[in-house]
């Protein structure tokens, strides 16, 4: 089974301090450190367990700047057999639909029985995905949990729906599935396999390798743009505890008793 | 001198001659014995290298020490004293013994120094020595049945039949060579012939005596019997030594010979390789049985099942699936099926994760090297459980509990993800320099991740400003441009990431121009010392306040509270690893009216706090965490305040008193935070 799988860079926020910055339009970027995304990651993974178990490839895709390159090379090294970096200028600023339309020309340059997207990405948006099923025409599943192949033409799927319960879904391939966290363990990608990935070629496609133009796709015809970014305001009964970590832990526990939150 | 009985060389049995069947016997063992060696030896030569013939004269001094005078068996008293008796006992009588076998060829055959009186003597009294221990030792295994020596379920059937077997066979060795002596006295003495040297009281005085009233004729029989006995025994031991445990008789004096020598190291990735060249290998790290070097496959073989090593572990004391022992003795077997003595090796390649050892296993140990100080034949545990670490991390097999960590080391330089511009957040107000903008000192104090982020550790960092400020010493800190020491992260098997830590900080510490490095934490005190080169010496701070307070450039006020019991806690890696014990029981003692006890495990018996570095991350199955267990011991001593000199031990044990509900009762208390509530204010 041929397998590609849409990775995005992204600032996790797990080693960053995520801020706004002076003029709000942006959170601040300067000594930000990025991942991929990790949804993406264990959709890379379970497209992975799925080569190894039925035989395929696996390819990895990103629409990003020459920074995208480093996370291309953490999947090689994880175990992608190709990567492809979507690369140009015009891309930049593309919203959702306009990188569907970049994803969907790039799916149509090569041959795949399946389409991976993590569920969503730093934006949040989560909305990729169904849009690249959409115009590709095929079939789609978000919130994935569970994954067998039932035969080359068929596969069944789990998705997460409200209250933990689990649909149970068969699809026709090809076709287009979000892939969710807890899918799978992701493996661990080793610093002797990124360096290993460091020498691999990694082509770049650009939008007239794609047959794109600025009026296609890219980011001057994108139709959602972010206007502003702000905290929320504190509203009334919302509180910000503050102090030592003993005081807050002091604090918290005082106000979940008054609460009637513990006893 | 004139005999009563036909010696076994000039003795006809069965129509065949006593030299025939001597010379058969000696031939037909020999050879299956040396077959079998050769047969064990196979997957070492397969396996990866391992240098082990420097320093000859270092090494002959440990194999004197650990080997012949058994340095490390008294450890275990009673065990330990058996055991001398009998490797005593081996090595005077394995003189005898060759004689004896010899003499069935040439007939009154003497090895030189054998045939005097005092090894006449000596050999008499080691006979009966053995033979008494051995039936100790039988009674002890068979009915007392020492705790460490149970086997779990799941490693199979208890291993007392063939311990119990050998002293059987031992025991044979020694009558029939009683017998085989006290046969001829008998006849000489009813025969009024001239007798040798009988010591009263030995096994062969006592047989003598029994053996008087029997005629010559049964004597004679019973000689040579006793003879071929022994000769048929002798070569049984022999040959069944490489199928078990007993292979140790064999291996262990050359396993001892060829240990480890440097504490606090680990083995590189291969030995035979420059680690600019890691990058390239096809595969890092002991996946397959021969990926271990020959030394590790030898280890496995001198393993002689004494359960030392279990019964000191404390990840296997606290229920987690960790038995050094069973580390062994299941490599043991698994080479001894793929290599067996008949037929041939085994082709495909068996990973030893998954089908020997389990995961859990593997990340379950701390490297605090409890096993290692106790094994009385030197076999080493940390590097064989880095090695199949670095196997696991070459194909992805981690925990998720430990990646997290690991990949903020790599993001960020530190495990829990915080800006390197927040290393030197601790300061908040204190005379700190932060080294390499402009400011220049003599001494570097490294501090480490943990004591630069967590809340509690942050405590000795600024206990450790005052101390250094009122020693008067000249200091500074790298700051964001100080790394995580990667002192876990290569224990860890994450060799690469570890490496790039290490180039940062060192290019860091050089370009500061500073003379000296002082750490508060051990962990990064024996990276600095044995894993990275090149750079200035380093100090545990207990080893800079002994000096200073010696020196009277640190001056200590009486105890605070003279009603508290102090215990000192040894930390792994600044006892085991690197032998500093008295520096920091020094500087506690130091306190005038401070009252010290030791707890039962102390020093090089020390019980692991449940582990530094990325060992706080991972998420074991396990009874009861290691803290807790430590702070029982404390209590037990009597004391209510334990003393650190470690970070994690510090962070570890106040998370097994408050686990333990013992809050308000026990306390703990950093080395350096004891010090600087202590220190005498000069103006």
């Amino acid at each position: 089974m041929d397998i590609l799988v849409c990775v995005k860079r992204v600032p996790d926020p797990a080693e960053n301090e995520i801020r706004l910055n002076a003029d709000g339009t942006d959170i601040e970027r300067d000594n930000l450190v990025y991942s991929v995304n990790e949804w993406d990651n264990y959709a890379v993974e379970e497209a992975i367990r799925i080569r190894d178990r039925t035989g395929g490839s696996v390819t990895v895709v990103t629409v990003d700047n020459e920074e995208g390159d480093e996370v291309l090379r953490r999947e090689l090294a994880m175990g992608a057999d190709r990567a492809i970096h979507v690369q140009d200028k015009l891309f930049e600023g593309a919203d959702g639909e306009g990188l569907a339309r970049i994803l969907k020309a790039e799916i149509e340059k090569g041959r795949y029985d399946l389409v991976f997207t993590g569920v969503q990405a730093d934006a949040g948006s989560a909305q990729v995905g169904g849009m690249l099923a959409a115009m590709l025409d095929w079939p789609f599943a978000s919130i994935v949990s569970h994954l067998e192949v039932l035969d080359e033409q068929k596969i069944r799927i789990h998705r997460e729906v409200a209250g933990g319960n689990q649909e149970v879904y068969e699809m026709d391939l090809p076709g287009v599935l979000s892939i969710q966290t807890g899918i799978n363990e992701p493996r661990y990608v080793p610093i002797r396999g990124i360096l290993k990935a460091s020498s691999l070629d990694i082509p770049i496609h650009k939008a007239s390798d794609l047959g794109l133009t600025a009026d296609t796709a890219g980011g001057s015809r994108a139709r959602v743009k972010r206007q502003d970014y702000f905290l929320p305001v504190m509203g009334e009964g919302a509180e910000i505890l503050k102090g030592t970590a003993e005081e807050i832990i002091e604090r918290l526990i005082g106000l979940l008793k008054s609460k009637g939150g513990i006893r | 001198m004139q005999t009563a009985l036909i010696s076994p060389a000039e003795a006809t049995i069965l129509g065949i001659s006593g030299v025939g069947w001597s010379i058969s016997i000696l031939v037909i063992g020999l050879s299956l014995f040396a077959y079998f060696v050769a047969r064990r030896l196979t997957p070492l030569l397969k396996a990866g290298a391992d240098p082990r013939l420097d320093r000859i004269p270092e090494r002959l001094v440990r194999l004197l020490k650990y080997g012949i005078l058994q340095y490390r068996q008294p450890r275990y008293r009673l065990a330990g004293i058996l055991h001398i008796i009998i490797f005593a006992g081996f090595m005077i009588l394995s003189l005898r013994s060759v004689t004896l076998i010899l003499s069935g060829i040439v007939d009154g055959f003497t090895l030189p120094g054998s045939g005097g009186r005092f090894y006449t003597c000596l050999k008499e009294v080691s006979a009966t020595a053995v033979l008494v221990v051995c039936l100790a030792a039988m009674v002890r295994r068979g009915l007392f049945r020492p705790k460490r020596y149970a086997v779990p379920a799941k490693y199979g059937k208890a291993h007392t039949a063939e311990a119990l077997a050998v002293l059987t066979l031992i025991s044979g060795l020694m009558l029939c060579d009683m017998t085989f002596e006290a046969s001829q006295f008998s006849a000489n003495f009813q025969k009024g012939f001239q007798t040798g040297l009988l010591i009263p009281g030995t096994g062969t005085w006592l047989t003598t005596r029994a053996f008087n009233p029997l005629p010559v004729s049964s004597l004679q029989s019973i000689h040579l019997v006793a003879y071929f006995l022994h000769d048929l025994i002798f070569f049984l031991f022999l040959c069944f030594l490489p199928l078990g445990k007993h292979f140790h008789v064999v291996t262990s004096l050359p396993n001892v010979f060829l240990m480890k020598l440097d504490k606090g190291t680990v083995k590189p990735v291969k030995w035979d390789l420059d680690e600019s060249k890691i990058v390239d290998l096809q595969s890092v790290g002991a996946k397959n049985l021969e990926d271990l070097t020959w030394k590790h496959i030898l280890d496995f073989y001198s393993c002689a099942d004494c359960g030392r090593c279990s019964d000191q572990c404390p990840a296997n004391s606290v229920g987690r699936p960790l038995s050094p022992r069973f580390i062994s003795l299941k490599c043991r077997d698994h080479a001894f099926k793929r290599y067996p003595l008949f037929g041939r090796a085994a082709k495909e390649k068996t990973p030893l994760v998954g089908q020997v050892l389990e995961e859990d296993e593997i990340w379950s140990c701390t490297t605090c090297g409890a096993c290692e100080n106790e094994c009385p034949l030197m076999i080493e545990y940390v590097d064989k459980i880095v090695d199949l670490r670095r196997g696991l991390i070459d194909d992805g097999l981690v925990p998720q509990s430990l990646q997290k960590p690991l990949k903020s080391i790599e993001k960020r330089g530190n495990p829990y993800g915080k800006l390197e511009t927040k290393r030197a957040d601790w300061i908040q107000g204190l005379p700190v320099k932060v080294l390499g903008q402009g400011e220049n000192c003599k001494t570097l104090y490294f501090v480490d991740s943990i004591t630069c982020f967590d809340d509690r550790a942050q405590k000795i960092a600024r206990s450790m400003a005052r101390v250094l400020d009122a020693a008067k010493m000249d200091f500074g800190i790298l700051g964001a441009d100080e790394r995580d020491s990667g002192h876990e992260v290569k224990r860890f098997g994450e060799e690469m990431l570890f490496l790039a830590l290490k180039g940062k900080n060192t290019k860091a510490i050089l370009n500061t121009g500073v003379r000296n490095i002082v750490t508060s934490d051990p962990h990064a005190f024996n990276a600095l010392r044995h894993d990275y080169q090149g750079i200035p010496p380093v100090e545990h701070i207990s080893q800079l306040m002994e000096r200073k307070i010696k020196s009277g450039d640190i001056q200590l006020k009486n105890v605070e509270n003279s009603g508290n019991i102090y215990t000192y806690h040894d930390s792994c890696y600044l006892g085991r690893h690197n032998g500093i014990y008295e520096a920091p029981r020094t500087v506690i003692d130091a306190i005038p009216g401070l009252k010290r006890v030791e707890m039962a495990r102390c020093r090089d018996r020390s019980f692991c706090c449940g582990g530094g570095g990325l060992a706080m991350f991972y998420e074991p199955t396990e009874e009861k965490r290691m803290g807790q267990v430590r702070v029982d011991m404390a209590r037990q001593a009597g004391a209510n305040v334990i003393v650190t000199a470690c970070p994690f031990c510090l962070v570890q044990i106040e998370d097994g008193i408050k686990t333990s509900g013992l809050e308000g009762e026990m306390e703990v208390i950093d080395l350096v935070e004891l010090i600087n509530d202590h220190l005498v204010c000069r103006e």
